[in-house]
């Protein structure tokens, strides 16, 4: 398989596993429409609209994951506040959806969503501005929290604040944010966030075509998302972050500046944070605050954790599989869900250092030494 | 007699004997809590040559080296390189980049990451996000890899993770990266400690031929591979210069005997 690497995929070094991984996502972005679409209802190979959501949901986790894989896995950068670039994208999706609604609004406004017709606001604060087009919000789903992210990051990589001190100023960060969302004359929907959202590029939000659609573009986020964080730790930025990782002041000595190649990968990892946000509002059909909570992000970090830190499809699996659990099991168990979790990954930092693909042969074993050596830290 | 190595006051202008140095230490003090680590140290390192540096545990070698390559700011004092730069003002990153690379008293290499990354990490190349990100490695860097691990011996050993080797070995890859940073100067703190003879005797073969091209400071506590180094020495001792000049001048300073015997 070694030489393989090398000649079919050179610029992201995907091993086996990584183009198995690939594999099954495009192919379910090909199926999932298939099954839903072409297959009759009472088939029994029919899978029903919600569920094509509720697996894009889990596809938006899947990116989410691996966001933080990498600036986890590779960088040794634990962020504890990555749900906050998350919800951030989401927002901005929400905030266009909301403007979509149009006067068809409870209230009938034409312009004001109803939250704010509620408050007695008279017009649109001026950060709302710009949000009806499509194509400033998408920009803004990767700006804003990349220019959080680099504020943040400009600020604490330059003081070289790191390890536990910089998971807990990443909660803060978060903690600070859903207080700010909550409040009402913040003006994005207080505790009830944003929600009623009918229809995205003038498509129905309840179709099935609609859901499909919004199911596939999670699958090739999540296969893009994972093919740049591919290009970026094969290449040799990568193996400068995994130097970082294991004796950041010996880099310096070398003379890379270690600030702003955390920064770099802080900024790129809260931009797909953002976009796994952004696809996950239509889908869920609600954006709120707490989405910024700090236990959810320190969540984020338990799937990495479970699925397999410093691979990638690792974490992506491990978001998926988990919150596959979570639905299972909030259903059928709702009060032992954070308990059944906690045991999850005291169960797996004990007996699977490497997670779940660390230890499944056909994920972890056929790989080359070299790159084992690289990727599972 | 040993002859006692220059003593500058602070704040005077660059001495002309610093002219051809490549470093010097100007009055440098460094305190922990009080106590002096490093106390009004002046110290010359000729371009192009070998010095060496030794004194018992404890007498500010490796802090010495901290000040020089920008982990600690000291109190008082300036680090010139080449006449004018003052270090003292500079950052880790940017004195690596000035041309001043360290090999650290514990072997400090990429665990995870092969020998022959370890190199490429260390290789002289722009250091910028971006250029790492298109970096590709071209023929003649290749080659350069190559013969640096067979100048530390370590061709063999290329594929394997530089945490799998041996204390020595890791030793001889951190003096390898040196090497490929490719410096105007290295600092070399305790590079034999945990080898063995025979490693020990190569590795002062190995930063004789380094020297022919480099400027070198060595800091160690063993004086029998001072001595194999076969240059001037200084000796340091509760962070000042206690003596300085030939191995066989200093090693019958008794100054020098006591604080080397009266531990
Ligand atoms: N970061 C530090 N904090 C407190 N004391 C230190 C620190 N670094 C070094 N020292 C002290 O300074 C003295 C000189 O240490 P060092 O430069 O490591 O000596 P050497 O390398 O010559 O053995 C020692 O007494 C050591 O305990
Ligand atoms: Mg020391």
């Amino acid at each position: 398989m070694g030489a393989a690497i090398g000649r079919h995929w050179p610029r992201f070094g995907l091993d086996r596993a990584g183009q198995i991984f690939l594999a099954l996502v495009v192919g379910a972005a090909v199926l999932v429409p298939i099954l839903n679409l072409m297959v009759a209802e009472t088939s029994a190979l029919y899978m029903p609209t919600y569920l094509v959501s509720l697996l894009g949901k889990y596809l938006c986790y899947g990116l989410l994951a691996v966001s933080v894989d990498l600036i986890w896995g590779y960088c040794g950068i634990l962020s504890l506040g990555h749900g906050a670039f998350f919800a951030l994208g989401g927002y901005a999706m929400g905030m266009h959806l909301m403007r979509q609604i149009g006067d068809r609004g409870v209230y009938g406004h034409a312009i004001l969503p109803d939250f704010m017709v509620f408050l007695n606001w008279q017009e649109l604060p001026w950060y709302w501005m710009g949000f009806d087009n499509f194509a400033f919000a998408m920009i803004m789903v990767v700006l804003v929290p990349g220019a959080l992210a680099f504020l943040f990051g400009w600020f604490a990589f330059r003081s070289r604040v790191t390890g536990v001190y910089l998971s807990i100023i990443t909660q803060a960060m978060t903690f600070a944010l859903m207080l700010a969302f909550f409040r009402n004359d913040t003006g994005f929907g207080g505790n009830n966030g944003l929600t009623d959202f009918k229809d995205i590029l003038g498509f129905n939000l309840q179709a099935d075509t609609t859901r499909v659609a919004l199911f596939v573009a999670s699958a090739l986020a999540l296969a893009l998302g994972f093919l740049l964080c591919r290009v970026i730790v094969a290449s040799k930025l990568g193996r400068v972050l995994v130097a970082i990782r294991d004796a950041e002041s010996r880099v310096r000595f070398l003379g890379y500046r270690v600030e702003r190649y955390k920064l770099f990968v802080f900024c790129v990892s809260a931009m797909l944070a953002g976009v796994a946000g952004a696809l996950y509002v239509p889908q869920v059909g609600i954006i709120n605050p707490s989405e910024f909570a700090p236990p959810v992000s320190i969540e984020i970090v338990i799937w990495v954790a479970i699925g397999g830190r410093g691979s990638l499809y690792g974490a992506a699996l491990g978001g998926i599989l988990v919150n596959f659990a979570k639905s299972y099991f909030t259903g059928a168990l709702p009060e032992a869900w954070l308990y059944i979790l906690g045991a999850m990954f005291i169960a797996t930092t004990l007996f699977l250092p490497k997670g779940l693909v660390g230890t499944v042969p056909i994920w972890g074993g056929a790989r080359g030494r070299r790159q084992a050596a690289t990727d599972h830290g | 007699m040993a002859e006692t190595a220059p003593r500058l006051p602070l704040d005077e202008p660059v001495p002309a004997e610093a002219a051809d140095t490549v470093l010097y230490l100007d009055g440098v003090s460094v305190s922990f809590d009080g106590f002096k680590a490093l106390n009004a140290l002046s110290l010359l390192v000729l371009a192009g040559e070998m010095s060496a540096v030794i004194g018992p545990n404890g007498a500010g070698k490796t802090t010495m080296m901290d000040v020089i390559s920008g982990k600690t700011r000291p109190d008082r004092g300036r680090a010139l390189f080449k006449g004018d730069i003052d270090l003292t003002k500079l950052d880790e990153a940017a004195i690596a980049e000035l041309g001043i690379g360290r090999k650290f008293q514990k072997p400090t290499v990429f665990e995870h990451q092969s020998v022959f990354e370890n190199l490429e990490l260390a290789l002289k190349a722009d250091r910028g996000v971006l250029a790492a990100l298109r970096f590709r490695l071209s023929a003649a860097q290749r080659a350069r890899i190559d013969a640096v691990l067979e100048t530390v011996a370590l061709g063999d050993a290329r594929r394997r993770p530089a945490g799998a080797l041996s204390h020595g070995q890791k030793q001889w890859l951190e003096i390898g990266m040196l090497l490929m940073q490719d410096p105007e100067l290295l600092l070399v703190d305790e590079p034999v400690a945990g080898m063995t003879d025979a490693e020990t005797e190569q590795t002062a073969v190995l930063l004789r031929e380094i020297a022919e091209t480099h400027s070198v400071l060595v800091v160690e506590h063993d004086m029998e591979f001072v001595r194999a180094l076969d240059t001037k020495v200084t000796v340091l001792h509760e962070g000042a210069v206690l003596a300085h000049g030939g191995m066989d001048v200093v090693q019958n300073d008794p100054r020098v005997i006591e604080v080397y015997l009266g531990r």
